[in-house]
Protein backbone atom coordinates (compact mmCIF):
# COMPACT_ATOMS: atom_id res chain seq x y z
CA UNK A 1 0.00 0.00 0.00
CA UNK A 2 1.19 3.45 -0.93
CA UNK A 3 2.33 6.30 1.16
CA UNK A 4 0.64 8.88 -0.28
CA UNK A 5 -0.97 11.32 1.99
CA UNK A 6 -4.67 11.24 1.85
CA UNK A 7 -5.30 15.04 1.81
CA UNK A 8 -4.89 17.37 -0.57
CA UNK A 9 -1.74 19.29 -1.99
CA UNK A 10 -1.30 22.61 0.20
CA UNK A 11 -1.74 24.63 -2.89
CA UNK A 12 -5.09 22.90 -4.07
CA UNK A 13 -8.50 24.08 -2.60
CA UNK A 14 -9.85 21.53 -0.16
CA UNK A 15 -12.62 20.01 -1.27
CA UNK A 16 -15.52 21.00 1.72
CA UNK A 17 -18.85 19.43 2.29
CA UNK A 18 -21.69 22.22 1.51
CA UNK A 19 -25.69 21.72 1.35
CA UNK A 20 -26.97 19.83 -1.65
CA UNK A 21 -29.86 21.47 -1.09
CA UNK A 22 -33.72 18.85 -0.78
CA UNK A 23 -33.85 17.80 -4.11
CA UNK A 24 -30.47 16.96 -5.04
CA UNK A 25 -30.51 15.05 -1.57
CA UNK A 26 -33.79 13.55 -2.88
CA UNK A 27 -31.88 12.68 -6.14
CA UNK A 28 -29.10 10.73 -4.14
CA UNK A 29 -31.01 8.89 -1.94
CA UNK A 30 -33.25 7.59 -4.94
CA UNK A 31 -30.22 7.09 -7.19
CA UNK A 32 -28.75 4.76 -4.58
CA UNK A 33 -32.71 2.57 -4.70
CA UNK A 34 -32.47 2.44 -8.69
CA UNK A 35 -29.34 1.64 -8.68
CA UNK A 36 -30.12 -1.27 -6.62
CA UNK A 37 -33.45 -2.34 -7.83
CA UNK A 38 -31.94 -4.39 -10.62
CA UNK A 39 -29.68 -6.37 -8.11
CA UNK A 40 -32.53 -7.00 -5.62
CA UNK A 41 -34.45 -9.26 -8.77
CA UNK A 42 -34.95 -11.62 -6.44
CA UNK A 43 -37.82 -9.81 -4.43
CA UNK A 44 -39.16 -7.99 -7.58
CA UNK A 45 -39.88 -10.83 -10.03
CA UNK A 46 -41.70 -12.99 -8.37
CA UNK A 47 -43.97 -9.87 -7.64
CA UNK A 48 -43.99 -9.40 -11.24
CA UNK A 49 -45.70 -12.75 -12.30
CA UNK A 50 -47.79 -12.95 -9.74
CA UNK A 51 -50.27 -10.55 -11.47
CA UNK A 52 -50.04 -12.17 -14.88
CA UNK A 53 -50.32 -15.49 -13.39
CA UNK A 54 -53.62 -14.03 -10.96
CA UNK A 55 -55.01 -12.14 -14.28
CA UNK A 56 -54.63 -15.19 -16.90
CA UNK A 57 -56.57 -17.41 -14.17
CA UNK A 58 -59.41 -15.15 -12.95
CA UNK A 59 -60.54 -14.33 -17.02
CA UNK A 60 -60.37 -17.59 -17.44
CA UNK A 61 -62.36 -18.92 -14.77
CA UNK A 62 -65.09 -16.40 -15.18
CA UNK A 63 -65.07 -14.59 -18.07
CA UNK A 64 -67.44 -17.19 -19.81
CA UNK A 65 -69.87 -16.02 -17.05
CA UNK A 66 -69.60 -12.56 -16.99
CA UNK A 67 -71.12 -11.55 -20.41
CA UNK A 68 -72.69 -8.53 -19.61
CA UNK A 69 -74.09 -9.29 -16.35
CA UNK A 70 -70.34 -9.14 -13.96
CA UNK A 71 -69.29 -5.89 -15.77
CA UNK A 72 -69.96 -3.18 -18.09
CA UNK A 73 -67.05 -3.56 -20.13
CA UNK A 74 -65.18 -6.42 -21.41
CA UNK A 75 -64.03 -8.36 -18.47
CA UNK A 76 -60.62 -8.89 -19.78
CA UNK A 77 -60.40 -5.15 -19.18
CA UNK A 78 -62.29 -5.03 -16.02
CA UNK A 79 -59.58 -7.25 -14.76
CA UNK A 80 -56.74 -5.33 -16.20
CA UNK A 81 -56.99 -2.73 -13.51
CA UNK A 82 -56.95 -5.42 -10.55
CA UNK A 83 -53.46 -6.64 -12.02
CA UNK A 84 -51.74 -3.41 -11.89
CA UNK A 85 -53.49 -3.25 -8.03
CA UNK A 86 -51.79 -6.36 -7.18
CA UNK A 87 -48.14 -5.80 -8.49
CA UNK A 88 -48.28 -2.03 -6.86
CA UNK A 89 -50.12 -2.71 -4.07
CA UNK A 90 -47.55 -3.60 -0.90
CA UNK A 91 -44.38 -3.47 -2.96
CA UNK A 92 -41.76 -0.94 -1.84
CA UNK A 93 -38.67 -0.68 -0.26
CA UNK A 94 -39.23 -1.21 2.79
CA UNK A 95 -37.43 -4.66 3.10
CA UNK A 96 -34.62 -2.58 1.88
CA UNK A 97 -34.63 0.04 4.77
CA UNK A 98 -35.17 -2.86 7.20
CA UNK A 99 -31.95 -4.37 6.13
CA UNK A 100 -30.16 -0.67 6.20
CA UNK A 101 -31.28 0.07 9.63
CA UNK A 102 -30.24 -2.89 10.77
CA UNK A 103 -26.78 -2.74 8.98
CA UNK A 104 -26.29 0.19 10.41
CA UNK A 105 -26.23 2.39 6.97
CA UNK A 106 -29.73 4.09 7.59
CA UNK A 107 -27.42 5.82 10.84
CA UNK A 108 -24.67 6.66 8.02
CA UNK A 109 -26.92 8.77 6.06
CA UNK A 110 -28.45 9.97 9.57
CA UNK A 111 -25.21 11.52 10.15
CA UNK A 112 -25.05 13.23 6.66
CA UNK A 113 -26.17 16.20 6.10
CA UNK A 114 -29.12 15.04 3.74
CA UNK A 115 -32.83 16.19 4.35
CA UNK A 116 -34.35 13.69 6.29
CA UNK A 117 -37.55 13.54 4.61
CA UNK A 118 -35.68 12.96 1.27
CA UNK A 119 -34.37 10.34 2.89
CA UNK A 120 -37.81 8.22 2.70
CA UNK A 121 -38.91 10.50 -0.45
CA UNK A 122 -35.94 9.31 -2.03
CA UNK A 123 -37.18 5.73 -2.10
CA UNK A 124 -40.48 6.61 -2.71
CA UNK A 125 -38.85 7.76 -6.29
CA UNK A 126 -37.34 4.91 -6.91
CA UNK A 127 -40.94 2.64 -5.55
CA UNK A 128 -42.75 4.99 -8.23
CA UNK A 129 -40.65 3.80 -11.09
CA UNK A 130 -40.66 0.11 -10.45
CA UNK A 131 -44.37 0.65 -10.08
CA UNK A 132 -44.51 1.93 -13.86
CA UNK A 133 -41.87 -0.65 -14.65
CA UNK A 134 -43.74 -3.35 -13.03
CA UNK A 135 -47.24 -2.39 -15.40
CA UNK A 136 -45.20 -3.03 -18.84
CA UNK A 137 -45.83 -6.26 -18.20
CA UNK A 138 -49.37 -6.66 -17.19
CA UNK A 139 -50.05 -3.71 -20.09
CA UNK A 140 -48.72 -6.31 -22.51
CA UNK A 141 -50.27 -9.21 -21.63
CA UNK A 142 -53.33 -7.14 -21.92
CA UNK A 143 -52.64 -5.92 -25.13
CA UNK A 144 -52.23 -9.68 -26.29
CA UNK A 145 -55.37 -10.57 -25.09
CA UNK A 146 -57.36 -7.73 -26.87
CA UNK A 147 -57.35 -5.41 -24.35
CA UNK A 148 -57.17 -1.67 -26.30
CA UNK A 149 -57.13 1.76 -25.08
CA UNK A 150 -59.62 2.85 -28.50
CA UNK A 151 -61.37 5.27 -26.63
CA UNK A 152 -58.90 6.95 -24.95
CA UNK A 153 -55.83 6.16 -26.66
CA UNK A 154 -52.19 6.82 -25.95
CA UNK A 155 -52.92 9.46 -23.11
CA UNK A 156 -55.49 7.38 -21.13
CA UNK A 157 -52.57 4.48 -21.25
CA UNK A 158 -50.72 6.54 -19.60
CA UNK A 159 -53.18 8.15 -17.07
CA UNK A 160 -54.18 4.20 -16.27
CA UNK A 161 -50.37 3.28 -15.79
CA UNK A 162 -49.92 6.83 -13.54
CA UNK A 163 -53.29 5.96 -11.41
CA UNK A 164 -51.81 2.22 -10.79
CA UNK A 165 -48.24 3.89 -9.69
CA UNK A 166 -49.71 6.66 -7.60
CA UNK A 167 -52.07 3.79 -5.60
CA UNK A 168 -48.79 1.93 -5.29
CA UNK A 169 -47.02 5.02 -4.08
CA UNK A 170 -50.03 5.76 -1.82
CA UNK A 171 -49.52 2.61 -0.25
CA UNK A 172 -45.77 2.57 0.61
CA UNK A 173 -46.40 4.70 3.46
CA UNK A 174 -47.81 1.66 5.57
CA UNK A 175 -44.65 -0.44 5.09
CA UNK A 176 -42.47 2.18 5.20
CA UNK A 177 -44.43 2.89 8.65
CA UNK A 178 -43.86 -0.38 9.82
CA UNK A 179 -40.40 -0.30 8.61
CA UNK A 180 -39.27 2.60 10.72
CA UNK A 181 -41.23 1.57 13.87
CA UNK A 182 -40.38 -1.83 14.12
CA UNK A 183 -36.89 -2.63 12.06
CA UNK A 184 -38.56 -5.99 11.77
CA UNK A 185 -38.40 -7.54 7.97
CA UNK A 186 -41.37 -9.60 9.20
CA UNK A 187 -43.27 -6.94 10.39
CA UNK A 188 -43.13 -5.47 6.95
CA UNK A 189 -43.94 -8.34 5.42
CA UNK A 190 -47.31 -8.92 7.47
CA UNK A 191 -48.16 -5.15 6.25
CA UNK A 192 -49.00 -7.12 3.09
CA UNK A 193 -52.09 -8.11 4.57
CA UNK A 194 -53.37 -5.15 4.85
CA UNK A 195 -53.61 -5.88 0.62
CA UNK A 196 -56.80 -8.42 1.19
CA UNK A 197 -59.65 -6.24 2.68
CA UNK A 198 -58.61 -3.53 -0.03
CA UNK A 199 -58.62 -5.82 -2.64
CA UNK A 200 -61.46 -8.23 -1.93
CA UNK A 201 -63.56 -5.64 0.08
CA UNK A 202 -64.07 -4.27 -3.90
CA UNK A 203 -64.97 -4.41 -7.00
CA UNK A 204 -62.48 -6.88 -8.09
CA UNK A 205 -63.98 -9.14 -9.83
CA UNK A 206 -67.56 -8.10 -10.24
CA UNK A 207 -68.98 -5.29 -10.43
CA UNK A 208 -71.16 -3.90 -7.37
CA UNK A 209 -74.77 -4.41 -8.99
CA UNK A 210 -74.25 -8.43 -8.91
CA UNK A 211 -73.53 -8.54 -5.37
CA UNK A 212 -74.42 -9.41 -1.82
CA UNK A 213 -75.89 -5.76 -0.44
CA UNK A 214 -73.52 -6.55 2.10
CA UNK A 215 -70.55 -6.59 0.49
CA UNK A 216 -71.86 -4.47 -2.17
CA UNK A 217 -72.31 -1.81 1.10
CA UNK A 218 -68.59 -2.05 2.38
CA UNK A 219 -67.20 -1.43 -1.24
CA UNK A 220 -68.47 2.56 -0.67
CA UNK A 221 -65.97 2.47 2.13
CA UNK A 222 -63.04 1.11 0.34
CA UNK A 223 -61.10 3.32 -1.69
CA UNK A 224 -59.17 0.82 -3.80
CA UNK A 225 -63.32 0.58 -5.46
CA UNK A 226 -62.85 4.08 -6.68
CA UNK A 227 -59.28 3.85 -8.20
CA UNK A 228 -60.19 0.70 -10.30
CA UNK A 229 -63.33 2.73 -11.53
CA UNK A 230 -61.55 5.51 -12.65
CA UNK A 231 -59.21 2.83 -14.16
CA UNK A 232 -61.83 1.30 -15.80
CA UNK A 233 -63.32 4.66 -17.04
CA UNK A 234 -60.87 4.97 -19.26
CA UNK A 235 -61.41 2.02 -21.32
CA UNK A 236 -64.67 3.45 -22.05
CA UNK A 237 -63.72 7.33 -22.82
CA UNK A 238 -62.97 10.53 -20.40
CA UNK A 239 -64.74 10.48 -17.46
CA UNK A 240 -63.84 13.43 -15.37
CA UNK A 241 -66.07 12.03 -12.59
CA UNK A 242 -64.80 8.79 -12.10
CA UNK A 243 -61.03 9.89 -12.38
CA UNK A 244 -61.51 12.46 -9.97
CA UNK A 245 -63.20 10.02 -7.27
CA UNK A 246 -60.53 7.52 -8.28
CA UNK A 247 -57.98 10.58 -7.45
CA UNK A 248 -59.61 11.63 -4.48
CA UNK A 249 -59.35 7.80 -3.29
CA UNK A 250 -55.48 7.66 -4.17
CA UNK A 251 -55.32 11.02 -2.17
CA UNK A 252 -56.57 9.64 1.01
CA UNK A 253 -54.85 6.66 1.29
CA UNK A 254 -51.86 8.23 0.61
CA UNK A 255 -51.94 10.80 3.43
CA UNK A 256 -53.47 8.32 5.95
CA UNK A 257 -50.72 6.20 5.03
CA UNK A 258 -47.53 8.64 4.49
CA UNK A 259 -48.72 10.76 7.65
CA UNK A 260 -47.60 7.22 9.41
CA UNK A 261 -44.60 7.03 7.54
CA UNK A 262 -43.28 10.55 8.12
CA UNK A 263 -44.33 9.71 11.91
CA UNK A 264 -42.50 6.96 11.95
CA UNK A 265 -39.75 8.70 10.56
CA UNK A 266 -39.60 11.11 12.83
CA UNK A 267 -39.76 9.29 16.01
CA UNK A 268 -36.85 6.81 14.89
CA UNK A 269 -34.56 9.74 14.53
CA UNK A 270 -35.56 11.24 17.96
CA UNK A 271 -35.39 7.85 19.54
CA UNK A 272 -31.68 7.47 17.87
CA UNK B 1 4.01 17.70 37.25
CA UNK B 2 4.77 17.96 33.77
CA UNK B 3 1.44 19.42 31.92
CA UNK B 4 1.42 17.88 28.26
CA UNK B 5 0.95 20.98 25.39
CA UNK B 6 -2.80 19.84 24.36
CA UNK B 7 -3.63 19.59 28.50
CA UNK B 8 -2.79 23.16 28.49
CA UNK B 9 -4.52 23.85 25.45
CA UNK B 10 -7.71 22.69 26.28
CA UNK B 11 -7.68 24.06 30.00
CA UNK B 12 -6.92 27.31 27.94
CA UNK B 13 -9.33 29.76 25.92
CA UNK B 14 -8.36 28.37 22.75
CA UNK B 15 -11.69 27.23 20.34
CA UNK B 16 -12.91 23.94 20.89
CA UNK B 17 -13.88 21.60 18.12
CA UNK B 18 -15.91 19.35 20.70
CA UNK B 19 -17.32 20.49 23.92
CA UNK B 20 -20.09 18.83 26.08
CA UNK B 21 -21.00 20.06 29.71
CA UNK B 22 -23.13 17.69 32.14
CA UNK B 23 -23.93 15.03 28.88
CA UNK B 24 -26.03 12.71 30.24
CA UNK B 25 -28.18 9.81 28.46
CA UNK B 26 -30.33 7.47 29.98
CA UNK B 27 -32.47 3.97 28.45
CA UNK B 28 -34.82 3.54 30.67
CA UNK B 29 -33.72 3.01 34.25
CA UNK B 30 -29.89 2.53 32.58
CA UNK B 31 -27.61 5.36 32.40
CA UNK B 32 -25.33 4.87 29.82
CA UNK B 33 -23.81 8.27 30.38
CA UNK B 34 -24.05 10.42 33.37
CA UNK B 35 -22.52 13.97 34.05
CA UNK B 36 -19.89 13.76 31.37
CA UNK B 37 -17.88 17.39 30.84
CA UNK B 38 -15.21 17.30 27.58
CA UNK B 39 -13.48 20.22 25.90
CA UNK B 40 -11.14 18.79 22.69
CA UNK B 41 -9.19 21.62 21.26
CA UNK B 42 -8.93 21.80 17.51
CA UNK B 43 -6.49 20.09 15.94
CA UNK B 44 -5.96 17.65 18.82
CA UNK B 45 -6.33 13.78 19.15
CA UNK B 46 -8.77 12.75 21.73
CA UNK B 47 -8.58 9.25 22.88
CA UNK B 48 -11.87 7.68 24.59
CA UNK B 49 -10.53 4.60 26.05
CA UNK B 50 -12.51 1.94 28.54
CA UNK B 51 -13.98 -1.31 28.40
CA UNK B 52 -17.21 -2.45 26.54
CA UNK B 53 -20.46 -1.04 28.01
CA UNK B 54 -18.40 1.60 29.40
CA UNK B 55 -20.70 4.15 27.03
CA UNK B 56 -18.46 5.08 24.05
CA UNK B 57 -19.93 4.58 21.50
CA UNK B 58 -23.06 6.72 23.45
CA UNK B 59 -20.74 9.83 23.80
CA UNK B 60 -20.00 9.43 19.81
CA UNK B 61 -23.38 8.70 18.78
CA UNK B 62 -24.97 12.04 20.74
CA UNK B 63 -21.96 14.35 19.26
CA UNK B 64 -22.81 13.00 15.93
CA UNK B 65 -26.38 14.23 16.42
CA UNK B 66 -27.40 10.74 16.19
CA UNK B 67 -28.76 10.01 19.57
CA UNK B 68 -30.35 12.83 21.06
CA UNK B 69 -29.21 13.64 25.06
CA UNK B 70 -31.30 12.91 27.88
CA UNK B 71 -29.48 15.93 30.02
CA UNK B 72 -26.47 18.57 28.90
CA UNK B 73 -25.07 20.23 25.92
CA UNK B 74 -22.81 19.86 23.72
CA UNK B 75 -21.19 21.62 20.24
CA UNK B 76 -18.87 20.32 17.72
CA UNK B 77 -16.74 22.67 15.30
CA UNK B 78 -18.40 25.49 16.58
CA UNK B 79 -22.35 24.42 16.35
CA UNK B 80 -24.76 23.01 18.98
CA UNK B 81 -25.55 19.84 18.85
CA UNK B 82 -29.12 19.84 19.65
CA UNK B 83 -29.95 23.06 17.72
CA UNK B 84 -27.53 23.07 14.90
CA UNK B 85 -27.91 19.74 14.20
CA UNK B 86 -27.08 20.33 10.01
CA UNK B 87 -24.17 22.48 10.41
CA UNK B 88 -23.02 19.46 13.22
CA UNK B 89 -23.42 16.85 10.05
CA UNK B 90 -21.59 19.42 7.56
CA UNK B 91 -18.96 19.66 9.84
CA UNK B 92 -18.00 15.70 10.94
CA UNK B 93 -16.96 12.30 9.33
CA UNK B 94 -17.82 9.73 11.11
CA UNK B 95 -16.73 5.32 10.84
CA UNK B 96 -18.52 3.48 14.24
CA UNK B 97 -17.79 0.65 15.18
CA UNK B 98 -19.44 -1.79 12.65
CA UNK B 99 -18.79 -0.69 9.15
CA UNK B 100 -22.11 1.24 8.07
CA UNK B 101 -21.32 -0.48 4.44
CA UNK B 102 -24.06 -1.80 1.90
CA UNK B 103 -23.10 -4.84 0.14
CA UNK B 104 -25.17 -4.55 -2.78
CA UNK B 105 -22.89 -1.32 -4.26
CA UNK B 106 -19.34 -1.39 -5.19
CA UNK B 107 -17.10 0.26 -2.95
CA UNK B 108 -16.44 3.53 -5.95
CA UNK B 109 -20.46 3.20 -5.76
CA UNK B 110 -19.92 3.71 -2.10
CA UNK B 111 -17.48 6.43 -1.89
CA UNK B 112 -19.16 8.42 -4.73
CA UNK B 113 -23.14 8.37 -2.93
CA UNK B 114 -20.85 9.53 0.00
CA UNK B 115 -19.70 12.37 -1.50
CA UNK B 116 -23.31 13.35 -3.28
CA UNK B 117 -24.74 13.44 0.55
CA UNK B 118 -22.15 16.30 1.37
CA UNK B 119 -23.13 18.00 -1.94
CA UNK B 120 -19.58 17.36 -3.71
CA UNK B 121 -19.74 17.64 -7.74
CA UNK B 122 -18.69 14.85 -9.84
CA UNK B 123 -15.38 16.04 -10.54
CA UNK B 124 -14.49 16.55 -6.83
CA UNK B 125 -15.83 13.10 -5.53
CA UNK B 126 -13.26 11.64 -8.45
CA UNK B 127 -10.54 13.66 -7.01
CA UNK B 128 -11.17 13.04 -3.84
CA UNK B 129 -11.15 8.81 -4.79
CA UNK B 130 -8.07 9.54 -5.56
CA UNK B 131 -6.72 11.23 -2.92
CA UNK B 132 -7.93 8.42 -0.75
CA UNK B 133 -6.09 5.45 -2.65
CA UNK B 134 -3.70 4.99 0.28
CA UNK B 135 -6.29 4.02 2.28
CA UNK B 136 -8.00 1.84 -0.09
CA UNK B 137 -7.47 -1.37 -2.62
CA UNK B 138 -8.30 0.47 -5.55
CA UNK B 139 -8.26 -3.42 -7.43
CA UNK B 140 -11.10 -4.12 -5.60
CA UNK B 141 -12.74 -0.26 -5.74
CA UNK B 142 -15.31 -1.45 -8.66
CA UNK B 143 -16.05 -4.53 -6.91
CA UNK B 144 -19.24 -5.44 -4.44
CA UNK B 145 -18.28 -4.54 -0.95
CA UNK B 146 -20.05 -7.99 -0.06
CA UNK B 147 -17.04 -9.38 -1.59
CA UNK B 148 -14.41 -7.23 1.11
CA UNK B 149 -12.92 -8.66 3.70
CA UNK B 150 -13.05 -6.92 7.61
CA UNK B 151 -10.27 -4.88 7.27
CA UNK B 152 -11.17 -3.74 3.37
CA UNK B 153 -14.62 -2.67 4.77
CA UNK B 154 -13.32 -1.05 7.87
CA UNK B 155 -10.91 1.21 5.76
CA UNK B 156 -13.53 2.02 3.28
CA UNK B 157 -15.92 3.04 5.77
CA UNK B 158 -13.08 5.09 7.15
CA UNK B 159 -12.58 6.56 3.12
CA UNK B 160 -16.42 7.15 3.00
CA UNK B 161 -15.96 8.95 6.33
CA UNK B 162 -12.94 11.33 4.85
CA UNK B 163 -14.67 12.11 1.64
CA UNK B 164 -15.51 15.72 2.26
CA UNK B 165 -12.62 16.72 4.61
CA UNK B 166 -14.55 17.04 7.60
CA UNK B 167 -13.24 19.90 10.01
CA UNK B 168 -13.72 16.62 13.26
CA UNK B 169 -13.30 12.84 12.62
CA UNK B 170 -15.31 10.38 14.82
CA UNK B 171 -13.90 7.07 15.09
CA UNK B 172 -15.42 4.44 17.39
CA UNK B 173 -13.26 1.62 17.54
CA UNK B 174 -11.70 2.40 14.01
CA UNK B 175 -9.80 -0.77 14.61
CA UNK B 176 -11.56 -3.02 16.49
CA UNK B 177 -11.14 -6.74 14.99
CA UNK B 178 -8.46 -5.68 12.39
CA UNK B 179 -5.19 -7.58 11.70
CA UNK B 180 -2.30 -5.89 12.60
CA UNK B 181 -0.64 -4.63 9.13
CA UNK B 182 -4.48 -2.97 8.35
CA UNK B 183 -4.29 -1.57 11.82
CA UNK B 184 -1.09 -0.16 11.27
CA UNK B 185 -2.03 1.44 8.00
CA UNK B 186 -5.40 3.06 9.76
CA UNK B 187 -3.05 4.43 12.82
CA UNK B 188 -0.22 5.73 10.24
CA UNK B 189 -3.63 7.47 8.31
CA UNK B 190 -5.14 8.79 11.48
CA UNK B 191 -1.44 10.42 12.30
CA UNK B 192 -1.68 12.13 8.54
CA UNK B 193 -4.87 13.47 8.89
CA UNK B 194 -3.90 15.35 12.23
CA UNK B 195 -0.45 16.34 10.89
CA UNK B 196 -0.79 17.56 7.77
CA UNK B 197 -4.97 18.90 7.66
CA UNK B 198 -5.18 19.55 11.40
CA UNK B 199 -7.85 17.29 11.38
CA UNK B 200 -9.61 16.63 14.97
CA UNK B 201 -10.15 13.78 15.84
CA UNK B 202 -12.28 11.81 18.21
CA UNK B 203 -11.63 8.40 18.52
CA UNK B 204 -12.90 5.49 21.01
CA UNK B 205 -10.87 2.27 21.71
CA UNK B 206 -10.40 -0.52 24.08
CA UNK B 207 -7.20 -0.61 22.43
CA UNK B 208 -4.06 0.55 25.61
CA UNK B 209 -1.53 0.58 22.78
CA UNK B 210 -3.87 2.44 20.54
CA UNK B 211 -4.38 5.07 22.86
CA UNK B 212 -1.16 5.36 24.22
CA UNK B 213 0.43 5.60 20.35
CA UNK B 214 -2.35 7.93 18.55
CA UNK B 215 -3.63 10.47 21.34
CA UNK B 216 -2.79 13.47 22.42
CA UNK B 217 -4.92 13.27 25.16
CA UNK B 218 -6.89 10.23 27.17
CA UNK B 219 -10.16 10.33 28.44
CA UNK B 220 -11.24 7.12 30.69
CA UNK B 221 -14.68 6.19 30.97
CA UNK B 222 -16.24 3.64 33.38
CA UNK B 223 -19.61 3.29 33.48
CA UNK B 224 -20.79 6.55 32.25
CA UNK B 225 -18.19 8.58 33.96
CA UNK B 226 -15.30 9.79 32.80
CA UNK B 227 -12.90 8.81 35.45
CA UNK B 228 -9.96 10.63 34.20
CA UNK B 229 -8.22 12.41 31.84
CA UNK B 230 -4.71 13.62 30.33
CA UNK B 231 -1.93 13.01 28.13
CA UNK B 232 -1.25 9.42 28.31
CA UNK B 233 1.92 9.94 30.32
CA UNK B 234 0.61 12.32 32.26
CA UNK B 235 -2.10 9.52 33.69
CA UNK B 236 0.89 7.10 33.56
CA UNK B 237 3.13 9.24 36.03
CA UNK B 238 -0.01 9.41 38.54
CA UNK B 239 0.01 5.73 38.86
CA UNK B 240 4.35 5.48 38.96
CA UNK B 241 6.63 4.75 36.01
CA UNK B 242 6.86 1.21 37.24
CA UNK B 243 4.42 -1.55 38.15
CA UNK B 244 5.16 -4.90 40.22
CA UNK B 245 2.76 -7.41 39.14
CA UNK B 246 2.66 -10.87 41.31
CA UNK B 247 0.71 -13.88 40.28
CA UNK B 248 0.02 -15.52 43.23
CA UNK B 249 -1.74 -19.54 43.83
CA UNK B 250 -2.40 -18.49 47.45
CA UNK B 251 -4.28 -16.15 48.79
CA UNK B 252 -4.14 -12.61 47.33
CA UNK B 253 -5.26 -10.58 49.78
CA UNK B 254 -2.02 -11.73 51.81
CA UNK B 255 -0.09 -11.11 49.54
CA UNK B 256 -1.20 -7.59 49.00
CA UNK B 257 -0.56 -7.09 52.72
CA UNK B 258 2.90 -8.24 52.52
CA UNK B 259 3.94 -6.15 49.45
CA UNK B 260 2.25 -3.30 51.11
CA UNK B 261 5.24 -3.84 53.69
CA UNK B 262 8.08 -2.88 51.28
CA UNK B 263 9.37 0.38 50.76
CA UNK B 264 8.75 2.56 47.94
CA UNK B 265 5.68 0.61 46.34
CA UNK B 266 2.14 1.99 46.67
CA UNK B 267 -1.00 1.44 44.85
CA UNK B 268 -1.78 -2.14 45.42
CA UNK B 269 -4.44 -3.31 43.52
CA UNK B 270 -5.79 -7.05 44.13
CA UNK B 271 -7.21 -8.42 40.14
CA UNK B 272 -8.14 -11.87 40.91
CA UNK B 273 -5.18 -13.53 41.27
CA UNK B 274 -2.47 -10.85 40.33
CA UNK B 275 -1.51 -8.30 42.52
CA UNK B 276 -0.15 -5.43 41.33
CA UNK B 277 1.98 -2.23 42.96
CA UNK B 278 2.83 0.69 41.38
CA UNK B 279 6.41 1.74 41.82
CA UNK B 280 9.06 4.56 41.14
CA UNK B 281 11.73 1.80 40.06
CA UNK B 282 10.72 -1.69 39.80
CA UNK B 283 14.56 -2.98 39.46
CA UNK B 284 15.02 -1.91 42.87
CA UNK B 285 11.84 -3.27 44.55
CA UNK B 286 11.34 -6.67 42.58
CA UNK B 287 13.64 -8.42 44.80
CA UNK B 288 12.42 -7.31 48.39
CA UNK B 289 8.87 -8.00 47.10
CA UNK B 290 9.88 -11.68 46.47
CA UNK B 291 11.06 -12.06 50.04
CA UNK B 292 8.46 -10.12 51.60
CA UNK B 293 5.96 -12.97 49.68
CA UNK B 294 8.01 -16.08 50.55
CA UNK B 295 8.13 -14.76 54.44
CA UNK B 296 4.59 -14.41 54.25
CA UNK B 297 4.41 -17.84 53.07
CA UNK B 298 2.33 -16.98 49.63
CA UNK B 299 2.79 -18.91 46.71
CA UNK B 300 4.46 -16.97 43.66
CA UNK B 301 3.44 -18.38 40.00
CA UNK B 302 4.58 -15.07 38.54
CA UNK B 303 6.67 -12.31 39.04
CA UNK B 304 7.52 -9.41 36.46
CA UNK B 305 7.83 -5.49 36.50
CA UNK B 306 6.70 -3.72 33.41
CA UNK B 307 6.56 0.42 32.33
CA UNK B 308 2.86 1.50 33.69
CA UNK B 309 0.61 1.16 31.17
CA UNK B 310 -2.87 2.99 30.91
CA UNK B 311 -4.58 -0.42 32.05
CA UNK B 312 -2.53 -0.09 35.21
CA UNK B 313 -4.45 3.65 34.99
CA UNK B 314 -7.39 1.61 34.65
CA UNK B 315 -6.98 -0.90 37.36
CA UNK B 316 -5.24 1.93 40.10
CA UNK B 317 -8.93 4.04 39.01
CA UNK B 318 -11.76 1.44 39.39
CA UNK B 319 -10.23 -1.22 40.21
CA UNK B 320 -10.96 -3.64 37.24
CA UNK B 321 -9.11 -3.87 34.14
CA UNK B 322 -9.94 -3.40 30.88
CA UNK B 323 -10.96 -6.95 28.78
CA UNK B 324 -10.30 -6.56 25.43
CA UNK B 325 -12.95 -8.51 22.92
CA UNK B 326 -12.56 -9.00 19.66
Amino acid sequence: MSETALSSPPAREVIRARPSGFFSDMASVSSRALRLLPRDLEAIIPAMLIPLFFLVVTIGAIQNLAGDVISDIDYKAFQLPVAIMTAVTGMSRANALVIDISEGYFDRLLMTPVNRYALLLGLMVADFTLFVVMAIPVIALGFAIGVGFGATGVVGLVVFVLFGALWGLAFTGFPYAIALRTGNPGAVNSSFLLFFPFMFLTTAWVSRDVMTDWLAAITWFNPMTYALEGMRSLFSGWDGWALGRALLAIAVVGILAQSLAFRALRGRIRRG
Amino acid sequence: MRISHWSLVASLAVPSAISARGLRRTYGEVVAVDSLDLEVAAGEIYGFLGPNGAGKSTVVRMLCTLASMTAGSASVAGFDVATEGDQVRLSIGVALQDAALDGKLTGRETLTLQGRYYGLERGAIATRIEELAPLLEMDAIDRRVSTYSGGMKRRLDLAAALMHNPDVLFLDEPTTGLDPISRAVVWEQIRRLNRELGMTIFLTTQYLEEADALTHRVGILNEGRLVAEGAPDELKRTVGSDVVVARVAGDPEAAAAAIGKVPGVSHIEVYGNEVSAATGDGASVVSPVAVALSAAGVEVSDLSIHPTTLDDVFLELTGARIEVEE
